[in-house]
C-alpha cells in the first residue's frame, strides 16, 4: 500500500496524543506523565517562538558549523557506475555526527524550562558526547547512561565525555547495551523528575520526543532540498540513511515526505544476517509492540520479551525504532532494508579509500546500501547518502577486526 | 461485586486494612510460585499482586530487575503465569490475585486472548505499569467486560484532574505510588504520604492502596493508618533472592517478614 502524503496530512501528525497511525503514543509510568505533558505544552509553544528559533538557528550556524556540505562523490560515482552519488556531510558537524543538532535543541528547551540537571542514554557514545558538549557550554550538570558492553566498544567516546565534565554511568542490567541504558535513564528520570531534563538521543521514547527530535533533525533535509536545487536544479531521486532509532533518517526524509518522486531508503543493521536472528533490524524482521514509551516495530520473542540484538555498530544496536518510521513503513512511503556487518565494513573501506572520507560504522550501513542501489540506477539520476557521522570513534573496532592492536 | 471489591469492603466494615504482598511470578523458579502464594495467604495476605516478568522493567529498581531475570531464565512466560494463578485458584477460591506487569507481553499474546485466559484462570485485577488510561481504550474494556478490575497508578506528580480521570478508569482500588522513584529505592516520608492520600480520598470513592517504600511492620502500620491497604514488594523479593535454593527456609523467611505487618495493621483497629 502506498499513500500520497500531502502537507496537510503531515501537519496533523503526530495526533494530539503523539500517534503516527497506530504507532507512537505515551506508554510510561504515571510519575512521568505530568512532566511529559508539560514538555509537550512548552515545546508546542516554543516551536513557533521567534526567539527560540533564532537561538537554535544561531547555534546551528556558529557552534555546529551548519549548513553541512552536500558533496558530489565523483570518483565513487565513476567507480560504482550508476546514479550520481552525493553525500550529506553530517560527519563535519561539531562533535562529529548529526546527534548535536538534537542536543542543541533539547538543551535550549531545558534552559527555557529552567532545568539544570541533564541525563541522556547513549549507545555509540555520539549522543553522549553531543549532550556532554552542550552541557559544558551551558554549564549544566550532565549524567550519561551507557551499557557496559558499549563502554568497552567505544572507550574513546567515554573518555571524551569525561573530559567534557559528564558523569558516565555504566549500565550492567539486561544486555548491557543501548536499550538498557535507556531503561536506566528512565529510572533516573522517575527519581529526579523535578529538576532533571532527559535529552533522548533519537526519535523514539514517549510523546513528544519523537516529534521534537524529528523537528530538530529536520534541518538536515531542509538544507538538502535547498542545496540540491542550487547544485542541480532539482530534487534528488533517492535518499539513503541508516536507521538505529531513526533520527538522522527522519531528519533527512521528513522535508521530502510529500515529494512522492523522491524514493526513501532506511538502512537497518543486518548484523550477521537477518536469517541468523543476530541483527538489529526491527522494521525488516520485527513486529509491533510497546517499549520505551511508544508503540513501534520491535525485536521480541514469541512471549513479548525484548530480544537481544547484534550489530558491529553500537549506535544501531537497538531492538526498537522511532514510531514515525513504523508508520512510514506501513503506509509504504519509505523502504526499509538491511545490510550486514560485513557489507557495512566494506562500505566503510570503500568510502575511506575512494573519497578519503571515513564514515562512522552506523553511516557505513547507508554507504553500503547506497552503493548497491546507485549501481542499479541510471547515470542521470541522483542519490544522496546521509553520512551521519565520522568514523574516528570506530577505529579501534576496525583495527581489532583486522587483528591489529593499537 | 468483584472479588477485590468484596474483600476490601469486608475489611472496611471491620475497620481493618488490606495487606497486599507482591512477588514476581517464576522467582526463584516457576515451580515455587504457587506454594509461595499460599504461604503469603497463610501469613496474612488479603490480596496478592503477582508480577509478570519482563525483560525491560523500566519502573523497577535492581531488586525486581533481578527477580525478572531469574524468572525469565526459567522461561516464565505470561501464559505460564496465568496457569500458575489457575493452579492457585483451584485450592484458594477467596484471595484476589492482581497481575502486575508491563504491556508488551500482553500485547504479544493479544489482548482479547489474554483477557479471556485471565478471566478463566480466576485473575481479579490487572495493573499495567506502562499503560496510562489515555492509551487503555482498547484494553481496559476487555478486562472490565470479564469482571477483571483494571487498576491504575497514581503518583506524587499526578494532578487533580488526572486523579479524577484515572479513578474513573479504575475499579477495585487505585494504587498510589508513594515516592518519586523506582521500586525498592527511597524510604518514604509518611507525613507527606498521609497528606497526599487524604487528598486522593477527597477526589475518589475508590479504596487507595499505597506501595513503594514499605519495608517493615512500622512503615506498614504508619501507611495503613492513612490508606486502605499497603503493598509490600521489594523487601519480599529481596528475601526470595537470599533464599533461592532452600524452599523451606524461604517460606519461613517470607512468613517472618509478612506476619508482623499483618499484626501491626490489625493493631490499628481500635
Ligand atoms: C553516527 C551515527 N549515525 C547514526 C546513529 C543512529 O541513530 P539514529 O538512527 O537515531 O540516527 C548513531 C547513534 O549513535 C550515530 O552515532
Amino acid at each position: 500500500m502506498s499513500v500520497k502524503l500531502t502537507e496537510e496530512m503531515l501537519k496533523a501528525l503526530p495526533d494530539a496524543r503523539g500517534h503516527f497511525g497506530t504507532f507512537g503514543g505515551r506508554f510510561v509510568s504515571e510519575t512521568l506523565m505530568d512532566s511529559l505533558m508539560t514538555l509537550e505544552k512548552e515545546y508546542l509553544r516554543l516551536k513557533d517562538d521567534p526567539d527560540f528559533q533564532a537561538a537554535f538557528d544561531k547555534d546551528l550556524a556558529d557552534y555546529v558549523g551548519r549548513p553541512s556540505p552536500l558533496y558530489f562523490a565523483e570518483r565513487l560515482t565513476r567507480e560504482t557506475g550508476g546514479a550520481q552519488i552525493w553525500l550529506k556531510r553530517e560527519d563535519l558537524n561539531h562533535t562529529g555526527a548529526h546527534k548535536v543538532n538534537n542536543t542543541i535543541g533539547q538543551a535550549l528547551l531545558a534552559s527555557f524550562l529552567g532545568k539544570k540537571r541533564i541525563i541522556a542514554e547513549t549507545g555509540a557514545g555520539q549522543h553522549g558526547v553531543a549532550t556532554a558538549t552542550v552541557c559544558a557550554r551551558l554549564g549544566l550538570e550532565c549524567h550519561v547512561f551507557m551499557g557496559s558492553e558499549d563502554i568497552k566498544r567505544q572507550s574513546l567516546n567515554v573518555y571524551r565525555m569525561k573530559l567534557l565534565g559528564a558523569t558516565v554511568h555504566s549500565v550492567e542490567s539486561g544486555t548491557k547495551t543501548l536499550k538498557d541504558a535507556m531503561n536506566d535513564a528512565m529510572r533516573d528520570w522517575v527519581a529526579n523528575v523535578d529538576d532533571t531534563f532527559y535529552i533522548i538521543g533519537t526519535v523514539a521514547g514517549p510523546h513528544p520526543y519523537p516529534l521534537l527530535v524529528r523537528d530538530f533533525q529536520s534541518v538536515i533535509g531542509r538544507e538538502l532540498r535547498q542545496q540540491s536545487m542550487d547544485a542541480v536544479g532539482r530534487l534528488p531521486d533517492a535518499l539513503v540513511a541508516c536507521v538505529g532509532g531513526g533520527s538522522n533518517a527522519i531528519g533527512m526524509f521528513y522535508p521530502f515526505l510529500a515529494d512522492e518522486d523522491v524514493q526513501l531508503y532506511g538502512v537497518e543493521a543486518g548484523g550477521f544476517g537477518i536469517e541468523t536472528g543476530q541483527h538489529a533490524a526491527p522494521l525488516c524482521a520485527g513486529r509491533p509492540g510497546v517499549l520505551h514509551g511508544n508503540r513501534t516495530y520491535l525485536m521480541e520473542d514469541e512471549n513479548g520479551q525484548i530480544a537481544g540484538t547484534h550489530s558491529v555498530s553500537a549506535g544501531l544496536d537497538y531492538p526498537g525504532v522511532g514510531p514515525e518510521h513504523a508508520w512510514l513503513k506501513d503506509i509504504g512511503r519509505a523502504n526499509y532494508v538491511s545490510v550486514t556487518d560485513d557489507e557495512a565494513l566494506d562500505g566503510f573501506r570503500r568510502l575511506t579509500r575512494v573519497e578519503g572520507i571515513m564514515p562512522a560504522l552506523e553511516s557505513a550501513h547507508a554507504v553500503a546500501y547506497g552503493l548497491k542501489l546507485a549501481s542499479t540506477m541510471d547515470k542521470d539520476q541522483m542519490l544522496v547518502i546521509n553520512v551521519s557521522g565520522r568514523g574516528d570513534k570506530d577505529i579501534h573496532t576496525i583495527a581489532q577486526l583486522d587483528g591489529i592492536e593499537i | 461485586m468483584s472479588r477485590i471489591e468484596g474483600v476490601l469492603k469486608t475489611l472496611k466494615d471491620q475497620g481493618r486494612k488490606a495487606l497486599i504482598p507482591y512477588i514476581t511470578a517464576g522467582d526463584p523458579n516457576p515451580d515455587e510460585t504457587v506454594g509461595l502464594m499460599h504461604a503469603l495467604v497463610s501469613a496474612g495476605a488479603d490480596i496478592i499482586e503477582l508480577g509478570v516478568p519482563f525483560s525491560d522493567p523500566m519502573a523497577d529498581g535492581p531488586v525486581i530487575q533481578l527477580a525478572c531475570e531469574r524468572a525469565l531464565k526459567h522461561g516464565t512466560s505470561l501464559r505460564r503465569v496465568v496457569a500458575m494463578v489457575k493452579e492457585f485458584r483451584a485450592t484458594d477460591p477467596d484471595t484476589p490475585v492482581v497481575l502486575m506487569g508491563y504491556l508488551n507481553p500482553m500485547e504479544a499474546m493479544g489482548y482479547e486472548t489474554f483477557a479471556t485466559l485471565a478471566a478463566d484462570a480466576g485473575i481479579d485485577g490487572i495493573l499495567t505499569v506502562d499503560l496510562p488510561p489515555e492509551e487503555a481504550d482498547d484494553v481496559a474494556p476487555l478486562f472490565s467486560a470479564r469482571d477483571i478490575d483494571p487498576i491504575f497508578l497514581l503518583a506524587p506528580t499526578t494532578t487533580d484532574d488526572r486523579i479524577r480521570a484515572i479513578s474513573e478508569h479504575s475499579s477495585g482500588y487505585v494504587y498510589y505510588v508513594s515516592i518519586k522513584g523506582v521500586t525498592g529505592s527511597a524510604t518514604i516520608d509518611v507525613d507527606e504520604v498521609a497528606r497526599k492520600v487524604a487528598h486522593v480520598h477527597e477526589l475518589t470513592a475508590l479504596p487507595v492502596g499505597v506501595g513503594f517504600g514499605i519495608r517493615d511492620a512500622k512503615t506498614a502500620a504508619a501507611v495503613g493508618r492513612v490508606s486502605d491497604g499497603v503493598i509490600v514488594g521489594s523487601v519480599l523479593v529481596d528475601t526470595i533472592a537470599r533464599h533461592q535454593t532452600d524452599p523451606a527456609a524461604l517460606r519461613k523467611a517470607l512468613t517472618d517478614l509478612l506476619h508482623p505487618m499483618r499484626v501491626a495493621l490489625d493493631d490499628l483497629v481500635h
